[in-house]
């Protein structure tokens, strides 16, 4: 497999450029790079793909996807969660271990592994469980399952209620230099089902406020410092948050964190009228925390974007708010919101390689989000100006749970390349 | 008799405006004179159906419904659906829609979770009145103290009205506030900040800092009921203490007008809300609310089902 992809802007976090010219790939690999000044060797007889100024990115990397299997084949499956991701432009995922049986253990680690190379459209790499069932008591045995493939350890879905718990799991990950991903949340107070404040009011449903969140951060980033373990904060929503995080950082504790696409898109307003397509924990919070949410972005404090793709049934959506399950998907909707970012004049195009691509797979430690000479060929081609309806039909991911659903966006990947093979290619 | 208002459903006074509120008043007004006579009912709503879903318990509600619907001479089913239809694994949409697959005219709905009467008109074609939804809204309730002020002192605008209690839980003012303000009372509330939603004003009222300044002046004083579960919560520390800062005494109604109305949505903490002699005082007006329920909620039914066409 040889081919060329030329009159391209590439967007390289490796080198920090961002540089108008082509891209030759050769055996899987990236064989060579250069600018449109340079001009490309010789490529008769080579498949040749004129982008037309479109942007190249290393494959996007999603750190927080849930792909529902094992346990809820009936929202997404493997297959069909990866071949969302590839829609999205995303060459690697990190799944979360709330699945069914959850990821404790070696044998669904395993399991997971070997139905995504099976699938074949993304890499996949699985969080495991920090505790036993989730149940926040006992921990999961971190070498075996690092050593079988695991790349993190979360209990998302549910907070590691016992900060004592918290603190050994650390101090374990620490021994075998392993990452804990914290879904930062104060459980005691997290019993209402949207944002507290002005829509809560108004809509008569209990809320939960910051402080659930903003505790939580600063429990863990304590801990973290106490420990000296590699910390990495899921799905920030809040001003409070990203402050603790932002002097967490300055004061040299090895915190990382995340924002999804939603965070910084849409507020409280979204759940207006009971909308279960726009319930998710932690909760979509108010315009002061969106502009904050940017504003970590921008500054660096919040590393990278995530989507937390949460794919639900008719079953677990269409009820009762207070009863409809959390989450939204997140797979295809992420480049466009984010590049609303760049648009919006936030990010810069390079930046956005950066927190979706190079920081998720520095954080994981899975290489790639480069475009090196030598470098396996995970691609991500985008048409930063496309605009498209985003319809049910048209969806990969099995669900359809998503506040976009029936809106224009603008942006899309066109291509994605995983390892040189094309795993997804958008006609027209 | 009645124009229709351009409503299907009422599902809560945030979606009234005011004179939609004085027509159903003034319709009310003209039932509650039929209700005085020997001969009570009207033919408005005959050969329509009701249905009266109650997935909470209630006895005021539900019997001040059914005997609206009667009046009007609809029939009426009242379904206390208990758990156990979603024990069986059936959802709240589905049990709607097999009760709609009957045609009746309207569902009348109470449930405990905030919000179903709108996940509801989503799904089914005919009217669906929210009896009380959660902690959000009881629009009906809202309405008959509306009437009820009204009679008294023939208007609501200008008056000052004061809401006391458990106001983060309560329904009842969550609509009344929404609807006293929206006719140009000056609304306050006051209880305990941790019975308090998160942003009160939102709902047209002002939070008054001490019992006594809600009061102050006050042309009608609504206590509301507070629940045992508030205080294993955290939520407040005793009854005793509760009736001691925050119940409706006559010391506490020495600050107020001394033509003020004293109301309550029942069933009443008698000593814990309202001390005994308030309850009973001249100037309660809890079984006129009762009463005035029935023609309220009359003139709601005839307003949204009239002329609808499951009508005989
Ligand atoms: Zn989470
Ligand atoms: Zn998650």
């Amino acid at each position: 497999m040889r081919f060329l992809l030329k009159n391209a802007r590439l967007l390289d976090p490796g080198n920090k450029t961002d540089i108008e010219g082509w891209l030759l790939v050769e055996d899987m690999n990236i064989a060579l790079v250069g600018t449109s000044q340079e001009g490309h060797p010789d490529v008769s007889g080579v498949e040749v793909h004129d982008l037309q100024g479109c942007w190249i990115m290393p494959g996007l990397v999603d750190m927080h996807v849930h792909l529902r299997e094992p346990g809820q084949e009936y929202k997404e499956t493997i297959e069909t969660g990866t071949r969302a991701a590839a829609a999205g432009g995303f060459t690697s995922i990190a799944c979360m271990p709330n699945t069914n049986p959850c990821n404790d253990n070696a044998a669904v680690t395993n399991f997971i592994i070997s139905k995504a190379t099976e699938a074949g459209y993304a890499r996949v790499y699985p969080v495991a469980a920090i505790t036993k069932g989730q149940k926040g008591r006992e921990l999961t045995e971190f070498g075996e399952l690092l050593a079988v493939g695991a790349v993190a350890f979360s209990d998302d879905g549910v907070p590691v209620a016992d900060a004592s718990v918290m603190r050994h799991a650390l101090e374990y990950a620490s021994s075998f230099n392993a990452l804990i991903i914290t879904h930062a949340e104060e459980p005691s107070l997290a019993t209402g089902s949207m944002n507290e404040g002005v829509v809560s009011t108004l809509l008569g449903l209990k809320g939960i406020p910051n402080a659930c969140e903003d505790i939580a951060v600063f429990r863990d980033t304590c801990l973290a410092e106490l420990t000296g373990a590699r910390l990495h904060i899921a799905h920030v929503s809040t001003k409070g948050a990203v402050e603790i995080i932002r002097l967490a950082k300055r004061r040299g504790v090895h915190v990382t964190a995340e924002t999804a696409p939603h965070y910084f898109t849409l507020t409280e307003e979204a759940v207006t009228g009971y909308n279960t397509f726009a319930k998710m924990n932690p909760p979509l919070r108010t315009e002061e925390d969106r502009i904050a949410i940017i504003e970590g972005l921008k500054d660096g404090t919040l590393d990278a974007i995530a989507t937390d793709h949460a794919p639900h049934s008719v079953l677990e959506k269409e009820k009762e708010f207070e009863a409809a399950a959390n989450g939204i998907i997140g797979l295809e909707t992420a480049l466009p919101l984010s590049i609303e970012l760049v648009r919006q004049g936030y990010l810069t195009p390079l930046e956005l390689a950066f927190k979706m691509s190079y920081n998720p797979s520095h954080i994981l430690g899975i290489g790639g989000g480069m475009l090196k000479k030598g470098m396996p060929a995970d691609l991500c081609i985008i048409d930063p100006n496309v605009t498209f309806t985003f319809k049910k039909g048209d969806l990969f991911s099995k669900s359809y749970n998503s506040p976009w659903l029936g809106q224009k966006l603008k942006g899309r990947a066109v291509m994605t390349i995983k390892k040189g093979c094309f795993t997804h290619k958008k006609s027209g | 008799m009645t124009s229709n208002i351009r409503h299907k459903h009422l599902l809560g006074i945030q979606h009234l405006l005011a004179d939609e509120i004085t027509h159903i008043l003034d319709t009310a007004e003209s039932f509650k004179e039929i209700l005085s006579r020997p001969i009570k009912k009207v033919p408005t709503l005959r050969g329509c159906t009701i249905v009266n879903l109650f997935f909470e318990p209630s006895t005021r509600t539900k019997l001040s419904f059914e005997l609206a619907a009667k009046r009007l001479s609809a029939d009426t089913v009242s379904v206390s659906a208990s758990t156990s239809s979603v024990l069986k694994g059936e959802t709240i949409i589905d049990t709607v829609k097999n009760i709609e697959a009957m045609r009746p005219s309207a569902v009348v709905i109470r449930h405990s979770s905030s919000g179903v009467p709108w996940l509801l008109a989503k799904h089914v074609e005919c009217s669906i009145i929210n009896a009380g939804d959660g902690i959000n809204e009881h629009p009906t309730q809202a309405l008959l103290d509306a009437f009820t002020i009204r009679e008294h002192f023939g208007r609501l605008n200008g008056l000052k009205i004061a809401i006391v209690g458990d106001i983060l839980h309560s329904r009842v003012a969550h609509s009344g506030a929404r609807l006293f303000s929206m006719m140009g009372a000056d609304v306050s509330v006051c209880g305990p900040v941790s019975l308090m939603p998160p942003k009160p004003e939102v709902l047209g009222v002002t939070v008054s800092k001490s019992l006594e300044d809600a009061v102050e002046g006050a042309d009608v004083i609504m206590s509301l009921r507070i629940q045992k579960e508030r205080q294993e919560k955290a939520l407040i520390s005793s009854e005793r203490e509760y009736a001691r800062f925050f119940g409706i005494t006559s010391n506490v109604m020495a600050y107020a007008k001394k033509s003020a109305l004293i109301m309550h949505p029942g069933p009443i903490n008698r000593g814990v809300e309202m001390s005994p002699e308030t309850a009973d005082s001249e100037q309660s007006v809890v079984l006129e609310q009762v009463t005035n329920g029935v023609a309220v909620r009359m003139a709601v039914l005839s307003l949204l089902l009239a002329g609808s066409e499951s009508q005989a």
